[in-house]
């Protein structure tokens, strides 16, 4: 199995332009084995030019990465055959349907016949698109077509997987769905790197972030440190009365030093990053008499990540889910 | 702004997805010919998803052929049924060869689509999803092929070398356009658009099919014009394929067919190989 390095990707300097546009300029990664890591950053960031040269389908201009320990360039075949990649569109054929889809990637990958065709009804069933096994797959909805795309991904278990933004454009179930599926995956041992636009995301599934702007790495670290160095998140909270919002604001006032009053008459918020805090400003808040509808602890978007980090908006970023289904 | 809800349907019943995930030791590697094949197949999963796609290699050669026969027939050679016997390996060779040209449109197709960085992923031969897609759309050739000579023995084409030749003609045929449909993927590769592959593919093989002994004897063309017929691969093709038909075939002919099909094969399916892996 070739010489087993604690570290499933390591890249130095990887560097790569496409006419006179740097897509990735400078990118150094390291990813522990059985890790999931995250890589944040807009469109246009070189994400994807960083996920396609470590899947060795370009060639970088400079530096070097190894994948499970072979090099991309010198033993290209060697990773190939140990990853699997999800690319950004659907990487399945459209005008095959599910099972042809799924039972062409087993031949290729050398299974016989019986056998490809038994693990993609094995996995088709597994990804609840069983009933929907023999239709053309340009029929399928985004959800199924990313299920699909990320089942033909696993046909025969990869010990590194890329996903290159798996869940973009995908309803909250349906991108529930594909978080559940990593998890399995990584509970089997399979090392993930995963592309994304949503701290959210990254945050639920990430040991370790990237952040990249501009084709550099711009900050590194768990998705705790990244979050507790752009400082603020918000604790949102939702009276059962209205009537009782100036009361409430009173308290937070005084528990967390500032409160921002939002449209819905219920509700407000007040920034905070701490969980304990946010905690002791809930227990305030029962403690005073006033009902409480719901409470959560909301995260800094990609945007606030940005700014915090580089001064600038994050460029090209697409809405955010939540409010892609709000339409 | 809120944190995610932790309440999920799952329509994924977690106990089959461990299973599927936990059950799959890595087989090995697949052979050359078999990664080729299974590209083949999901050629051929495309036609019977879409016949429809089959319409343009039938429908075209039956136009050619009526349309060459009873229009030009006449005025060519005196008498129509003279003139089919002419024509047909003509329009066997023509249509065929038109038929390659969808092969560089169809991988520029491809292209566009997720699909084709799945399959460079993927440990196989390099050249399987060419090489693969090819082998189908031979499938396409033989169809145009078959509807030419069944139509041109209801018309009254009767080849003298019988079955035997006329098979031996069409599979020279497509051993040919084999060769030559490596040109168009090469274009299918370095054009942008599956539109401007089917116009540059048209255009060089529209002007190189008529300049060739297809329609008419190069006896009576310009000198000039002549000398370039006469060394047209297209041509001998044709003139291979109507010995081959009528039992008198030079042995020269059809190894000069050969080996332009070999030469074809040896300078451009390397290069789309090289240009398919960097793209």
């Amino acid at each position: 199995m070739g010489t087993p390095s604690a570290l499933a990707i390591e890249a130095n300097g990887l560097a790569k332009a496409f006419d006179d546009v740097q897509a990735v300029d400078g990118v150094d990664l390291a990813v522990r084995r059985g890790s999931v890591y995250g890589v944040l950053g807009p469109n246009g960031a070189g994400k994807t030019t960083t996920i396609k040269m470590l899947a060795t389908l370009l060639r970088p201009d400079a530096g070097s990465a190894r994948v499970l320990g072979h090099d991309v360039i010198a033993e290209a075949d060697e990773v190939r055959s140990l990853v699997s990649l999800t690319g950004q569109l659907a990487s399945v054929d459209e005008e095959l349907t599910a099972l042809e889809n799924l039972t062409l990637i087993g031949r290729l990958l050398g299974l016989k016949r019986p056998a490809a065709k038994a693990r993609a009804t094995e996995l088709l069933e597994a990804f609840g698109l069983a009933e929907a096994a023999g239709r053309l797959v340009k029929n399928y909805s985004g959800g199924m077509r990313r299920r699909l795309d990320v089942a033909a991904s696993i046909v025969v278990t990869p010990e590194l997987m890329f996903l290159d933004e798996p869940t973009t454009g995908l309803d909250p179930r349906s991108r529930n769905l594909v978080w559940d599926i990593v998890r399995a995956l990584v509970d089997e041992g399979t090392t993930i790197l995963l592309c994304t636009q949503y701290l959210d995301e990254a945050d639920q599934l990430a040991d370790g972030i990237a952040v990249i702007d501009r084709g550099k790495v711009i900050a590194e670290g768990t998705p705790g440190q990244l979050k507790a160095s752009v400082g603020s998140g918000a604790l949102h909270v939702r009276l059962l009365d209205p009537e009782q919002r100036p009361e409430a604001e009173r308290v937070l006032e005084r528990e967390l030093g500032g409160v921002h009053l939002e449209p819905d008459p219920a509700a407000l918020s007040s920034p905070c990053a701490d969980t304990a805090r946010a905690a002791e400003a809930v227990a305030a808040l029962a403690g005073a008499g006033i009902g409480i509808a719901t409470f959560s602890l909301g995260q800094p978007s990609l945007d606030e990540v940005f700014l915090a980090l580089t001064g600038h908006p994050a460029e090209d970023s697409e809405t955010p889910i939540e409010e892609e289904q709000a339409v | 702004m809120s944190t995610t809800p932790t309440t999920q349907e799952p329509s994924i019943e977690q106990e089959a997805l461990r299973k599927a995930l936990s059950s799959t030791p890595r087989p090995p590697r697949a052979s050359a010919l078999s990664a080729t094949l299974t590209f083949g197949w999901r050629g051929m999963l495309k036609v019977k998803h879409v016949p429809e796609q089959l319409l343009d290699v039938t429908i075209t050669p039956v136009m050619f052929v009526l349309m060459f026969t009873y229009l030009f027939g006449g005025a060519i050679a005196g008498s129509t049924s003279d003139y089919l016997d002419y024509i047909l390996p003509g329009v066997l060779v023509m249509s065929v060869l038109f038929t390659t040209v969808y092969s560089g449109i169809s991988l520029n197709t491809d292209l566009t689509k997720g699909v084709v960085d799945r399959f460079r992923s993927l440990p196989i031969w390099r050249p399987a999803p060419l090489v693969g897609a090819l082998l189908g759309d031979s499938v396409r050739y033989l169809v145009a092929g078959t509807v030419i000579v069944v139509l041109g023995v209801a018309l009254g084409f009767r080849p003298s070398a019988g079955v035997p030749g006329v098979i031996a003609a069409m599979a020279l045929v497509i051993v040919f356009a084999f060769g030559l449909s490596w040109v168009f993927t090469t274009m299918g590769l370095l054009l942008r658009s599956p539109n401007a592959v089917m116009n540059a593919g048209f255009m060089s093989i529209f002007p190189l099919t008529f300049l060739s002994n297809v329609f008419v004897e190069p006896e009576t063309l310009p000198s000039a014009l002549e000398a370039f017929v006469d060394v047209n691969p297209i041509s001998i093709l044709a003139t291979a394929s109507r010995g081959l038909m009528e039992g008198n075939a030079e042995a020269g002919d059809i190894a000069i067919v050969l080996a332009v099909a070999a030469a074809l094969t040896a300078v451009f399916a390397p290069l789309t190989t090289r240009l398919y892996r960097s793209r």
